[in-house]
């Protein structure tokens, strides 16, 4: 295998992006993903590739618009409220079709909040995030590793489907720095063929149309019900998840990217002490793995929910689950990082009952 | 063998620099390891922490809470981050800066004049290495070897003569 790099978690996922085959990048700076663009700006002209400082995060997001409409592969990434103001170019990428991979590095809000790591933006990635009738490809990385070699699985599955996808981060992944081991050679984007709907030179050719605009009535209805079968496959085949001690559990902690390491130590704590104790990890957000929490709760008696939100994630295990099991929740807003011990204690009061 | 440790101080007192180094060093020496700097507002006031793994087993959770090891590099970082070492846990101080005295009795507390012998040396600039070299002599966490390999490594574009007077505040350091 390769060798191990220290790296901070923004400058991982932009390697990651690069090796995927990323050779245009547009984005506008903001804290906590700094080190995203700044990355770029250095490692893509040495592969030929376009880094854009844009004037504002809505140019950026309608470069990476056109930029996708010729087949490339594309990137952008922010933080928080950076992301809110993409939406709108993102739904247009949606409606369109088009393959883009985008990064968001969130951090505390509403509004301006502040800079520190959370998971409150949970609602907008896995439900679609802008306007109109789809859903984006949501990974949830846990470290500096998985932000290196997930950027590779969105564009896979962007291209496959058609659909946006994305890397729901934090700063606490984006700031952190850990040994980085890439689980695929760079790809040489020069290698792989143009797809068939690729705006480009159109001698010898039918003309191509990439939009998200058509007033002719009914056939705007058509387009999403084609969409959405694109959607039921993707939930049929791109689940992914992870868990520990899921054979012999009683409880079953869940959590999502950084938030799910910080539990995964509370789960240890609670095991070492002799407490029947699992941990479930959803690796995509959307697609939901619904089916093994469904088979979880016919196992376990309760189930604890940790999540750097006020109860977000917990409502897609809610819905998974379907009222089998009790449920039980653990929220930090606004940056707030729980600890391993913290959630040690909810854990014991809630197997004591 | 697991160390959660704190280093704090001024910005400029190469904080953040030394807690990347001992994570290198740690990777060096086979270790499991994480670094997390306080990025924050906190930061922005002048003063800077970071938090460092150092682990025989994989890393979950990347936050330490209450640290093994808490190295203080000036007062305000003493008043904020002394109550939270864990019982048994060790506390480096740089008594070249801070004058406050632990009360706790169950902690170990190591008092390194880190500036008086980065002075001594030959520049200020390597006091966080003399506390680095307190910090693995007293844990055992990471092999001196691994530390002085990775100097150079780390500090890429350091001159000759300035890697040699880091080895040697490590060494200084470890004779606190």
């Amino acid at each position: 295998m390769a060798e191990k790099t220290l790296m901070k978690g923004n400058e991982a996922l932009a390697e990651g992006a690069v090796r995927a085959g990323c050779r245009f990048f547009a984005g506008y700076p903001i804290t906590p993903q700094n080190e995203v663009p700044e990355y770029m700006s250095w490692r893509l002209p040495q592969e030929g590739g376009f880094f854009i400082q844009a004037e504002s995060e809505v140019a950026a997001i309608n470069m990476i618009f056109g930029a996708a409409s010729t087949g490339i592969r594309v990137m952008t990434s922010s933080s928080s409220p950076g992301i809110s103001l993409k939406q709108e170019g993102i739904s247009y990428c949606a409606g369109a079709d088009l393959p883009i991979f985008y990064a968001n590095v969130v951090r505390g809000g509403p509004g301006l909040g502040n800079i520190a790591p959370a998971q409150s933006d949970y609602f907008q990635s896995t439900r679609g995030g802008g306007h109109g009738d789809y859903r984006v490809f949501v990974m949830a990385p846990n470290s500096a590793t998985e932000m290196a070699n997930f950027p590779k699985r969105c564009y896979d599955v962007a291209f496959k489907y058609r659909v946006p996808s994305m890397i729901l981060a934090d700063g606490l992944l984006g700031q952190m720095m850990e040994p980085v081991e890439f689980d695929f050679e760079p790809i040489d984007p020069g290698s792989i063929p143009a797809p068939d709907w690729a705006l480009g030179v159109a001698t010898g050719r039918n003309k191509r149309v990439v939009k998200s605009y058509d007033l002719r009535p009914g056939r705007l209805e058509d387009w999403n019900i084609e969409r959405q079968k694109k959607f039921e496959m993707i939930e049929a085949e791109e689940c992914d998840w992870d868990g520990e001690g899921l054979e012999d559990c009683e409880l079953l902690v869940s959590s999502y990217g950084s938030c799910s390491r910080i539990s995964k130590s509370a789960v240890k704590l609670a095991r070492d002490s002799g407490l029947a104790v699992g941990l479930l990890r959803p690796i995509t957000l959307y697609p939901f793995p619904k089916k093994i929490f469904r088979d979880m709760a016919r196992k376990v008696k309760n189930i604890l929910v940790v999540e750097m939100s006020l109860g977000q994630y917990v409502e897609d295990v809610q819905l998974s689950v379907e009222g089998a099991v009790p449920i039980h929740f653990h929220g930090r807003p606004g940056g707030g990082i729980p600890t391993a011990e913290e959630i040690f204690e909810i854990v014991k009061k809630i197997m004591r009952k | 063998m697991y160390q959660g440790i704190i280093v704090a101080g001024f910005g400029g007192q190469g904080v953040i620099s030394m807690g990347i180094m001992l994570a290198y060093a740690g990777m060096v020496d086979n270790k499991h390891v994480t670094f997390f700097p306080a990025y924050g507002a906190e930061m922005r006031g002048g003063t800077a922490n970071c938090s460092v793994i150092v682990s025989t087993d994989e890393v979950d959770s990347p936050v330490v809470g209450q640290p093994d090891s808490l190295l203080v590099m000036n007062e305000p970082s003493f008043a904020k981050f002394e109550p939270t070492i864990r019982p048994g846990g060790r506390l480096f101080i740089n008594t070249s800066l801070v004058s406050s005295k632990s009360k706790r009795k169950d902690i170990q507390v190591i008092d390194v004049p880190a500036n008086k012998v980065a002075e001594e040396i030959g520049t200020l600039k390597i006091a966080n290495m003399v506390m680095a070299g307190a910090l693995i002599k007293h844990t055992g966490a990471i092999a001196r070897d691994a530390i002085i390999k990775s100097l150079g490594i780390v500090y890429s574009r350091a001159k000759p003569e300035m890697l040699k007077m880091n080895e040697t505040a490590i060494k200084r350091g470890g004779e606190f």
